[in-house]
């Protein structure tokens, strides 16, 4: 009891916090300097009208390298933490009782509908999903946005059928390719333009063009594999039942 | 009615968001199954990026994206601040990150002890 | 003076966010009260469609609702025989 009596004493603390910040709070009627300077010159500097793209991939590039990385570690790490380890002696039992429930299917097959469903949805969704992320410099989404579509695919996938097997080798052998690729982008950028992932290394183009605006689109092709296969991998882990005690 | 009729939509935004803050926080401080207080981070951090996000908002701006709609020498004047989108864009799939590995973290603490409850992990308590 | 629907349209989705956001701390069912979670975050992708931020708003909907629902739904899975 007086430890709810504390937690909400906290909590009111908080709130007189927060309705002072609101109370003094009043609209924007005009660009912040930083926004202003990007909205003026963004378009004219790096040739992609959508400028959160601009500020996420170029203008703060480096951030959100450092968000995949994060992206990346939480991945690694939730693999780490569900993987199925097993006791010496009990291995080859649980690895006979693996494969006896891969065949015999512990899993509940899917309804007829859903199975239906997802034969006809899942190209499109994945088709979606590419276009999301190579149309990020010119309407609303990204790699972020577009991988994130290609995971709910994958999770389509494992929902219709769930004796699926999603390949690690692959999975692991895409997502390191991209995020390398990434990576040399960014120094291709110190070395022929202006620093580092600066997209000027390519011609940008048209302005407006679907091949425009230097290296975004590419950066973003390879920003959304990864993200993409690196969330089909968190959601494969979290699906797979493991059998054998921790 | 005026009082409603004045009051900026970023400001309406701006209190829901702070309100989810508290709610999250109640949640995450009082729930004793992990689980829940899982959701009531997840809570929080969609409260923090109402927050964010209205910040970013200009009275009547349009979509940060320079195209026909928006030609590029009104720019300046008419579209809404893009650094606090693309800061929220980043804080959103982190999110993700940490609920993910909070919960593969819950779901370990289960196989070890076949419980949820906070309460009876006592080895960390001091 | 008539309130605009812009403004009415915005307190009732903060409406719906705070409501969803209530059951999901005080909801029995664990599974209704990630569910609740889940519309908070689906009407907020809604709020900053409102705010003119299309690009967070697809981030929300798919990333916010969708993939760390389905996440908090396996982990229910693995965890059952609790609430």
């Amino acid at each position: 009891m007086i430890k709810r009596l504390f937690i909400l004493m906290m909590l009111a603390v908080m709130a007189v916090i927060f309705l002072n910040l609101a109370g003094n709070y009043r609209e924007n009627t005009e660009l912040s300097r930083l926004g202003h300077y990007y909205a003026e010159n963004g378009p004219q500097e790096l040739g992609a009208p959508n400028l959160v793209t601009a500020v996420v991939v170029t203008y703060r590039g480096l951030d959100t390298l450092g968000e995949v990385t994060v992206l990346f570690i939480s991945a690694a790490g939730v693999g780490l933490l569900l993987r199925r380890t097993r006791r010496k002696q009990d291995d080859e039992d649980l690895e006979q009782g693996d494969r006896a429930e891969e065949t015999a299917g512990v899993h509940k097959p899917a309804s007829e509908i859903v199975e239906t469903a997802t034969e006809l949805l899942l190209p499109m969704v994945i088709l979606f999903g590419i276009y999301v992320f190579l149309n990020g410099h010119l309407s609303p989404g990204g790699g972020f946005q577009g991988g994130a579509i290609i995971a709910s695919g994958t999770m389509f996938l494992l929902l219709a059928l769930p004796e699926s097997h999603i390949s690690r080798l692959m999975i692991a052998v895409i997502e390191s390719l991209s995020g390398f690729s990434y990576v040399v982008v960014g120094v291709l950028g110190v070395l022929l333009a202006g620093g580092f992932l600066d997209n000027r290394i390519i011609d940008p183009g048209t302005y407006g063009a679907l091949f425009s605006a230097g290296a975004i689109p590419l950066i973003y092709v390879f920003v959304g594999l990864k993200v993409g296969f690196e969330l089909s991998a968190v959601l494969d882990r979290f699906r797979k039942e493991d059998t054998g005690p921790l | 009615m005026s009082l409603i009729a004045d009051t900026p939509i970023s400001l309406i935004v701006l209190c829901s968001g702070l309100a989810l803050v508290l709610i999250g926080l109640w949640g995450m401080l009082t729930q004793r199954n992990m689980i829940r207080m899982i959701v009531g981070f997840s809570l929080t951090d969609t409260g923090v990026h109402m927050v964010m996000v209205s910040i970013g908002y200009v009275t009547g701006g349009t979509a940060p994206i320079i195209n026909d709609a928006v030609p590029i020498a009104e720019a300046a004047s008419r579209v809404v601040d893009p650094v606090p989108s693309a800061l929220v864009l980043t804080a959103i799939v982190i999110g993700l990150g940490v609920t993910a590995v909070m919960l593969s973290v819950a779901i370990r603490i289960y196989k070890a002890r076949r419980t949820l409850m906070i309460d009876e992990c006592t080895e960390s308590k001091w | 003076m008539t309130v605009p629907v812009i403004t009415l349209l915005t307190i009732l989705l903060c409406s719906g966010i705070l409501i969803s956001g209530l059951l999901a701390v005080t909801l029995n069912n664990l599974l209704s009260a990630v569910i609740s979670a889940g519309l908070a975050s689906l009407f907020a992708s809604v709020v900053y469609v409102v705010l003119a931020a299309p690009d967070v708003a697809m981030t929300e909907a798919s990333i916010g609702s969708g993939l760390t629902t389905m996440i908090f739904l396996y982990a229910i899975r693995k965890t059952r025989g609790e609430d």
